[in-house]
């Protein structure tokens, strides 16, 4: 009876091999969620349920396109709430001393606005050489306080935003609110872009041997400052979006939402070490701890657990992913086949 | 570079990391009294001790824990965890100091689930703190919603506002002095400390010295607990309130007293005196721009910068020697290449 | 005559004040595989890194192609041409076998995507020729380290490399990986391929090579076609150093069994590893790089783990594996790498010497500022120390940090001392010094261990001498028989008599 190879797929049964991929157990394990709420509730899948769900997922999954590019080279980005805050009041205020501005236009600067922000994050981190988590921790409180002192207490309410601009929040294109499709267009490009092009592949080499990642001849600080501008003008991106879909935004806008961010991508299968991960992945964990949250709403649970879940959920996944890469690394102990 | 010129110029630049510290700290103490005439008043200076008393406490043990290359993002929820726990369960009418043992004891907990994740499943303390501080600040919502427990009794609400006799000295400073003598004492007088030195300078030369790193490290995130808990006892008696987002936001002011009081990216250096001076410092620069009328998001600002600088100089200066090396190494090479 | 491929030149190089190379040239021709042999320290290593542009060369010339040539970095080395292997493979764990060989110069398809299907292809008729049964596809994550060398090979095949150097590649491989593996070398060599091979493996060494170099000490000793050389001949130009009257080890009666060890396995590091030391001893472990003698003692010691096995002190089993248990039963460790395993480079000498007996320095529970500097001062001065005592330690010459990790653990006044390379990147003063400390602690009943790889410290210092090859003991010498020769027979893995002298090559215990 020969002995079935280990890495084959045959050898583990199809039941390993599904969980093999975290892409497959998320789909599985929002699948199970969304028919236990159903079941409790069948409210839960009701167009204008559903449509809630899309807007509330929609801008998280935009942040989480930019916060993988950077968990994959091994960087954290805290500042990312900072900024749509920023981005989002400028908007904003944009509507507010240019009537008729272009829609298009104002995109353009808060992207714009977010790339900027985003360089400085990445000067000091590829330059300065100082750890990312403090940098970004720092400019976290920078850009909000800064944010802070120039909202002074006021705020944008709907009625200074055009109509034309709010339907990204409100109209739907096929039962899917436009906001979506601009998160899913963004999502399908970044998918082809870390998978399909060699500067994408860049980041997944840093994040997983950054000494090997030199010597393969790759300029590892130019690379890490490109992903923080990516991140920051993302941000940007989401500040705008921010701004239409909420109407009214204050000094405290998106305050608090890169854990959130954070947490949905390394659910999502983008390790904490990096490396490892995928967009579509990161944007299912994001989609995961949503519906997540819509089933305790349902659920009739406090709203007060939300929190204290989602840090659960990043200490399993941490955990989890440690636990694979625990037992991987076991087998390249042997030092000689014959003993 | 000879063997006796580089420990002297090392001897200087170690100390002057503190000595800077205490020049600024000379120079803000001048600067403050000169804009403003309150500023050496005993009532400013009571509000200036107490107003950082809870993020000093929480930064004595965060440091040791950063001399050892770890971080704790989490203290600052724990603090919060605290807090509400003090609130919901004095609500049921226990005795106070029942109460306050649990908070502790809470607190302790809350740090070893952190030691435990980070030293026994050896997961990055980066992460896993992000992890807890949202869930132990979920614990304090769960405990406590959004309510705001008020009514404490008396003498330990006063005990939160109140001053040693005839000094300036708010009473709950006195813990952060008490505790502060404590850890300089532990961290340079102590084998402890001696360990903790090791650990943080080269973790393997430890290990291989037989320094029991997962014991000490898990240690430390306990006393961490401890003491975030115990800040947040203090936070909710000097403001007669409990809440669930009592210290949101306070460790990034811990994180920037750290690394501003000299404690080092690489870890393995740091001093306790340098955190405290630091502590003062930024209590200094804080008070001063409150009394300037500075709306307090300014602050922020000035806290995030004063973390970043404090990283970013040595940096900066680490750079410009090695770029001063790396020519006079190419120097070298094009010398020999064309000597050939 | 043909002219070879790459060729260096009359090679210097230095580090610091050592001298790593000396006047070395070595030419390596095209379709011709010439294997480059010497033992640990011979200059091997640094001369492959010069070749593979991670050093310049102080002195001398390379000619590549026949032109001059300086490679200032390994992606211009590999651009050229010249593509090495290491043992310790550097790859993307994460990430396929296909994008480890492909990163930064993936093929593209028309529009501008990287062409995964021909990546994958290529890399696929790669690891078809080794005859290997692995895909593309497959993440290295996981792979033996048989495995990751494959990739290693494989990257290096796609750099349509002229020049091939591989530093022990078949050190993990079973013997048909080897084979498959010497069925490519022969194929690169009908292609043209200049390739040397770094191997300490004799056997494989004269069934693949064409040419055959020894070094020794930083120079060339012998060089010459293969059918010049015999076994004999190779080992004994490895060696052939006369021995100078510099190891004062006193002869001492050995009094009582201080360590035991029975069986000790480490899967896929070492195995039936079996043997004693009795007070006053000095037991030398030889045998090459990597032979797994340091993880023996790690692991005796309790920081490296061990899946079966026994070991006693005294007449007591080491039940916890943890240092602190092996410190507390009296054994004492002076690890190899001095500057990552023993000392904390910004540490004071002080701090670094009383590392190891914390508890010895307090007094009502404080660390004695007093204690400290006596004990360090003590133990520092007994190691021939002076002054010192406040630096850090990384401002110390190489000697005198041996000294400083040296004075720590005899500071534990330990029954059992384990030195490994005790002397390595030592001055000679500093080094006779050692070793007359070593030889009076034994005079004065410590049993010792002494891991070396420089084999006229080890004859001079050792009462018996052990010799490992891969991962298992394949002599014991005593201080009578032992000569280089006999070690680096042993060491190499040869079995059978010698031709020269008859002796006991068989390990202590079991064949």
């Amino acid at each position: 009876m020969t002995k079935q190879p280990e890495n084959t797929a045959e050898g583990q049964g199809w039941l390993n091999a599904l969980f093999r991929s975290r892409e497959t157990s998320l789909v599985l394990l929002i699948a199970v969620l969304t028919a236990v709420t159903t079941t409790l509730n069948p409210r839960f899948l009701s167009p204008q349920s559903l449509k809630d769900l899309m807007l509330n997922v929609s801008i998280i999954a935009l942040l989480v396109l930019g916060q993988t590019v950077i968990i994959l080279m091994r960087q954290i980005d805290l500042s990312i709430s900072s900024i749509v805050g920023i981005t989002a009041f400028l908007s904003g205020t944009l509507f507010i001393n240019h009537p008729g501005i272009s829609g298009y236009v104002v995109i353009a600067i808060a992207v714009l606005t977010g790339l900027l922000l985003g360089a400085v994050n990445a000067a000091l981190i590829a330059w300065g050489k100082i750890p990312a988590l403090i940098t970004t921790l720092g400019t976290l409180y920078i850009f909000r306080g800064a944010n802070y002192a120039w909202v002074h207490g006021r705020q944008v309410n709907a009625v200074n935003v055009p109509g034309s601009f709010l339907a990204i929040g409100t109209s739907t294109v096929a039962g899917v609110p436009i906001l979506t499709w601009i998160v899913l267009i963004l999502l399908i490009l970044f998918s082809i872009g870390l998978r399909q092009y060699r500067a994408g592949r860049e980041y997944y080499a840093i994040g997983s041997n950054p000494n090997a990642a030199v010597l393969a001849g790759i300029n590892v600080s130019r690379r890490i400052a490109i992903g923080f501008i990516i991140s920051g003008a993302i941000a940007g991106l989401a500040g705008a979006l921010w701004l239409a879909r909420f109407g009214t935004v204050d000094a405290t806008a998106a305050e608090g939402i890169e854990l959130t961010v954070i947490t949905s991508t390394v659910v999502g299968g983008v390790a904490i070490t990096g490396g490892v991960g995928t967009v579509v992945g990161a944007v299912l964990g994001a989609l995961l701890l949503s519906v997540f949250s819509s089933t305790l709403v349902f659920l009739r649970v406090p709203s007060f657990w939300q929190q204290a879940f989602q840090g659960a959920m990043l200490l399993v996944a941490i955990a989890a992913d440690a636990y694979l890469a625990y037992r991987h690394a076991l087998r390249s102990r042997v030092k000689w086949s014959h003993v | 570079m000879s063997e006796g010129q580089s420990s002297t110029r090392r001897l200087v630049r170690r100390v002057s990391w503190e000595t800077i510290l205490a020049l600024l700290l000379v120079l803000a103490l001048v600067g403050g009294a000169v804009l403003n005439k309150d500023f050496l008043t005993a009532e400013n200076w009571a509000n200036l001790l107490a107003n950082f008393t809870e993020i000093a406490l929480m930064a004595l043990p965060l440091s040791l824990i950063v001399i050892t290359n770890e971080i704790d993002l989490s203290v600052a929820s724990i603090l919060g965890l605290s807090s509400s726990l003090l609130g919901a369960l004095w609500q049921y009418k226990l005795a106070m100091p029942l109460v306050l043992v649990t908070c502790l004891v809470a607190g302790a907990l809350c740090g070893w689930l952190n030691g435990f994740l980070i030293v026994r499943f050896r997961l990055p303390s980066l992460a896993v703190t992000i992890g807890t501080l949202a869930l132990f600040r979920g614990f304090a919502y769960i405990i406590l919603g959004d309510k705001a427990i008020a009514d404490f009794p008396s003498e330990y609400a006063e005990f939160g506002i109140g001053v040693v006799p005839n000094t300036f000295i708010p009473t709950p400073f006195v813990l952060f002095i008490v505790l502060a003598l404590i850890f300089w004492i532990l961290l340079h007088h102590t084998t402890i400390g001696r360990r903790i030195y090791a650990i943080g300078g080269n973790p393997t030369a430890a290990r291989f010295s037989g320094i029991n790193l997962n014991r000490l490290k898990l240690l430390l995130y306990v006393a961490s607990g401890l003491i975030s808990a115990l800040a947040g006892i203090v936070y909710t008696f000097r403001f007669s309130s409990s809440r669930a987002d009592n210290g949101t936001g306070f460790e990034l002011s811990a994180i920037a007293a750290v690394f501003l009081g000299g404690v080092t990216v690489q870890g393995g250096k740091g001093t306790v005196t340098g955190v405290v001076l630091s502590l003062l410092l930024i209590g200094i620069i804080n008070n001063m721009l409150t009394l300037a009328d500075v709306a307090s998001e300014i602050l922020r600002i000035v806290t995030g910068s004063l973390l970043i600088v404090s990283v970013l100089l040595p940096n900066l200066i680490a750079k410009t020697r090695e770029s001063w090396r790396l020519m006079r190494r190419q120097r070298e090479i094009a010398r020999l290449g064309s000597a050939s | 005559m043909r002219s070879p491929t790459i060729e260096l030149v009359d090679i210097y190089k230095s580090f610091g004040s050592t001298r790593v190379l000396e006047g070395v040239s070595l030419p390596l021709f095209p379709g011709e595989v010439h294997s480059l042999l010497g033992e640990n320290g011979a200059g091997k290593s640094t001369l492959v890194k010069i070749m593979a542009g991670l050093h310049l060369a102080d002195k001398g010339a390379m000619r590549f192609g026949g032109k001059e040539m300086l490679f200032r970095s390994t992606a211009q080395a590999q651009h050229a041409g010249v593509s090495v292997i290491y043992q310790e493979p550097t790859l993307f764990r994460d990430l396929s076998i296909a994008e480890n060989v492909f990163m930064h110069r993936q093929p593209k398809t028309a529009y501008g995507w990287i062409d995964y299907a021909e990546m994958n292809r290529t890399v696929s008729q790669h690891l078809s020729q080794l005859g290997v049964s692995l895909q593309p596809e497959d993440p290295v994550l996981g792979l033996s380290i048989a495995d990751q060398q494959i990739v290693e090979i494989i990257k290096a095949l796609t750099f349509e490399a002229k020049v091939l150097i591989m530093d022990e590649p078949t050190a993990a491989l079973s013997l048909e990986e080897v084979k498959r593996l010497f069925q490519v070398v022969e194929r690169l060599r009908s292609k043209g391929v200049a390739i040397m091979f770094v191997s300490h493996r004799l056997e494989e060494v004269f069934a693949i090579s064409q040419r055959i170099t020894v070094m020794r000490d930083g120079r060339v000793i012998g060089s010459g076609p293969v059918e010049k050389w015999t076994t004999e001949e190779v080992i004994r130009k490895m060696v052939g150093r006369s021995l100078d009257a510099l190891y004062p080890k006193e002869k001492v009666e050995p009094g009582k069994v201080v360590l035991r060890v029975r069986s000790l396995r480490r899967a896929g590091v070492f195995k039936e590893i079996s043997f004693e030391v009795r007070q006053g001893e000095i037991v030398g472990l030889a045998g090459l790089v990597g032979a797994g003698r340091s993880e023996v003692a790690r692991a005796i010691f309790g920081i490296d783990p061990l899946d079966s096995g026994e070991v006693l002190i005294g007449d007591t089993t080491l039940s916890n594996h943890a240092p602190q248990a092996a410190m507390a039963a009296g054994i004492g460790f002076v690890p190899e790498d001095r500057q990552q395993q023993g000392l904390v480079m910004e540490m004071t000498v002080m701090r670094n010497a009383t590392l190891t007996i914390l508890r010895q320095l307090k007094r009502l529970g404080l660390v004695s500022k007093e204690k400290e500097r006596q004990i360090a001062t003590r133990w520092t001065q007994r190691m021939q120390l002076k002054g010192h005592i406040e630096e850090p330690v990384n401002i110390l010459s190489g000697g005198n940090q041996q000294k400083v990790v040296l004075a720590k653990w005899l500071a534990t006044e330990p029954k059992l001392l384990i030195v490994d390379e005790p002397t390595r990147g030592v001055d000679v003063g500093a080094k006779s010094e050692v070793h007359r400390t070593l030889s009076q602690l034994a005079k004065d009943g410590m049993a010792i261990i002494m891991i070396s790889s420089d084999l006229p410290e080890v004859i001079g210092m050792a009462d018996r001498i052990l010799v490992m090859h891969e991962g298992k003991l394949t002599a014991e010498l005593s201080r009578a028989e032992a000569t280089e020769e006999a070690i680096m027979f042993a060491a190499t893995g040869q079995v059978g008599p010698r031709p020269d002298q008859k002796s006991k090559a068989t390990p202590n215990g079991k064949s």
